[in-house]
């Protein structure tokens, strides 16, 4: 990673709200983070966590109403893409900014073959002839792996395994050559072997193109093996955010450690019993005041409920939203 | 090691899915999603059964609890053949056998309460009067840790590990001795996934259950469960002891598997040198020739793709069946099969 490296996308005080019955869902809670040239930023986070809805208000993907983008600002170059009139945001949708959705059967259109869909963003967005958006569509499945590619254009998607459709999800993110790729929970819906082979071509693949990339993801796994960064959402906030080395030698709320230690291990000793969260995940941000973990925390006390934790800094880049102190292990 | 007595015998289980075509809708195949396997499963244990997406795990787990009637094959349960028994007289054998569901979401009928659900099996099996009903389902209820106020709701009103609770006490109603968990984990978060396996385990121990335990999550296996069969299009490449299994896996799918899974330790995972698998899983309904991974197997011989290995015992209760191991039981010869075959193995990694 590219110390001190300019941030491409920056994104100060995010906040989206659903409006329901009865209320509002504060489902991004001031969320705030930088994305430099060429690093890869992993988020992890259980459902419901604020994870996607974040990156879906970044490019303006939620449908409004009932979501509902309420503060702050997302600079990407120069450019604030909250403020970006709505044909700016398609441009830049598919062109500065890649997106890979999660499960690739519902996200390629069925009734299109494969050619098409890759070509479609290279034709609206560069304005590339037919033939030379062909050319550039063999270009990149090869690029992404799929073999024979020029033959398998012609397919529909249905033609394609799983893992193959992730592959052209990939190609159709990369078309445009994109600053910022976002992979929402990319491999999730993939059986282990297959994970392995996209994982392998993301790490090839940033090598040669060096973009940024945020990675979606709730597998701690994942996120040690590619990302540079990490940053753990909770209950529509970022409640710690550091070096993957850092944040996973060294977990500093207790949300993070708790997930690290109730995931069983592949190798070393087993344990006899699992550690466990108690409770149940937080109904998102109903009480935006207070503090989303504090009513499955060890530590939680008074100020938990009184006050939502600021973030405060630990050390280079690490830094955590929560009131104890995990070093001096009091408040 | 004391002898154990084998609560489930499966021998030779096969599992065709007819495929009709042509305008006769004549069968012109079958998807093969089982394709012979046989294990034992022993009383107060857990065997896990581990594989991809379309291995034929979920169709296995299934067809031992005859909610699919097998193609060929036996099943002993408790020293009853399943796969034979009339419909009458295997209605009476269900309290024994139960199943807990992958999606809490879809197994749980959104139209019925808690009680409803929970008591169900309790309306079909036994003729209890109402208040012994309700008091079992009291009982049951505390046993998985839901709250008794909460009977009178709906499944809609819980969260998914909530939801799997009531899966878990409707399949535990009866009493029964096996039960299969079907991906009892896999839809749900990963702070809740810990508190149900701790329930199945601690569920186990109080109620002497049997269980078989089907996952892709290798790492929950190998806390849950005390042999594991790894499967891979329609048949058991592997069985072991766990600790044996993942220490030293005999057969290079296995090995594949076990690397591929991502680790949450940064340092670790960027040292390993990964196995990466090329390609994807064949159709079932159109498995290679000889042995079914010769399509991706890295270390693939010309044998692999005329004849299927056979299972062999390669150390005690360690099963596999690759051809990799008969070339070391003939040219070996020495002991020590395993460690010299790893060994050969670990090279091959590191020149690739």
């Amino acid at each position: 990673m590219p110390d001190g490296a300019v941030p491409v996308l920056e994104v100060k005080d995010l906040k989206t709200v659903f409006r329901v019955r009865g209320g509002e869902i504060h489902a991004v809670n001031s969320v705030s983070f930088d994305l430099r040239a060429g690093e890869l930023l992993g988020v992890v986070g259980e459902s419901g966590s604020g994870k996607s809805v974040t990156m879906m208000s970044l490019l303006d993907l939620l449908p409004s109403p009932p979501a509902e983008v309420r503060n702050g600002t997302v600079m990407l170059g120069d450019r604030d893409l909250l403020k970006v009139d709505a044909e700016t945001m398609r441009s830049i949708r598919g062109g500065e900014v890649g997106f890979i959705f999660q499960d690739p059967m519902t996200s390629l259109n069925p009734v299109f073959t494969v050619g098409f869909q890759i070509m479609e963003p290279l034709r609206s967005h560069m304005g590339l002839s037919k033939a030379k958006a062909r050319d550039r569509a063999v270009e990149l499945l090869e690029l992404v792996g799929i073999p024979d590619a020029r033959s398998r254009l012609k397919d529909y998607p249905h033609q394609f395994s799983g893992g193959m459709r992730q592959r052209v999800m990939i190609a159709i993110a990369l078309a445009c050559d994109p600053k910022v790729l976002i992979a929402d929970e990319p491999t999730t819906a993939l059986d282990v072997t297959i994970q392995a082979q996209i994982l392998e071509l993301i790490k090839d693949l940033r090598q040669k193109l060096g973009m940024a990339i945020i990675w979606i993801t709730h597998d701690l796994g994942v996120i040690a093996g590619i990302a540079d960064r990490v940053m753990v959402m909770y209950g529509g906030q970022v409640v710690e955010q550091g070096p993957v080395r850092e944040v996973f030698a060294n977990p500093a709320h207790p949300y993070t450690r708790a997930l690290l230690q109730t995931m069983p291990k592949l190798h070393g000793a087993r344990e006899t019993k699992l550690r466990v969260i108690e409770g149940q995940p937080p109904m998102l941000g109903r009480h935006p005041e207070s503090c989303p973990f504090r009513d499955r925390c060890g530590h939680a006390f008074d100020r938990c409920a009184a006050e939502n934790p600021a973030r405060r800094q630990l050390g280079e880049n690490h830094d955590v939203a929560c009131h104890w102190d995990h070093r001096e292990g009091k408040p | 090691m004391t002898e154990r007595r084998k609560l489930v015998e499966v021998r030779d289980l096969k599992m065709h899915f007819p495929i009709f075509g042509g305008i006769l809708r004549r069968q012109k195949g079958a998807v093969k999603a089982v394709d012979g396997v046989s294990f034992d499963i022993y009383e107060g244990e857990t065997l896990g059964i581990v594989g991809e997406s379309g291995c034929g795990k979920s169709t296995c787990g299934r067809a031992v609890l005859r909610l699919y009637e097998a193609t060929a094959g036996s099943i002993t349960i408790n020293g009853q053949d399943i796969a034979t028994l009339g419909q009458e007289e295997l209605r009476k054998r269900r309290p024994m056998m139960q199943m807990v569901f992958q999606d809490p979401q879809a197994s749980l009928n959104p139209r019925m309460t808690v009680a409803g659900i929970i008591g169900e099996p309790l309306d079909e099996h036994t003729d209890w009067p109402r208040q012994k009903k309700l008091e079992r389902i009291y009982e049951l209820m505390d046993a998985v840790g839901l709250n008794r106020d909460f009977a009178n709701r709906y499944p809609h009103a819980f969260s998914g590990g909530q939801r799997q609770r009531i899966g878990i006490a409707r399949a535990l109603a009866l009493n029964p001795k096996f039960i299969v968990c079907d991906e009892p984990i896999a839809a749900l978060d990963v702070s809740i996934q810990a508190q149900v396996v701790n329930l199945l385990e601690e569920l186990q121990e109080q109620f002497n259950l049997t269980y078989m335990f089907i996952s892709h999550d290798l790492s929950m296996v190998r806390h849950i469960a005390d042999r594991v069969a790894v499967m891979y299009l329609g048949v058991i490449v592997e069985l072991a002891p766990v600790q044996a299994l993942y220490d030293r896996p005999m057969h290079p799918y296995t090995e594949a598997l076990l690397s591929a899974v991502p680790e949450p330790d940064p340092s670790a995972a960027r040292r390993k040198d990964r196995i990466v698998l090329q390609g994807d899983v064949p159709s079932p309904a159109n498995p290679p020739k000889g042995c079914n991974f010769c399509t991706r197997c890295p270390k693939v011989m010309d044998i692999c793709r005329e004849v299927p290995p056979e299972t062999r015992e390669v150390a005690p209760g360690h099963f596999a069946a690759c051809h990799l191991l008969d070339q070391d039981q003939t040219t070996g010869g020495t002991g020590g099969r395993g460690s010299e075959h790893n060994q050969r193995l670990i090279q091959q990694g590191e020149d690739a």
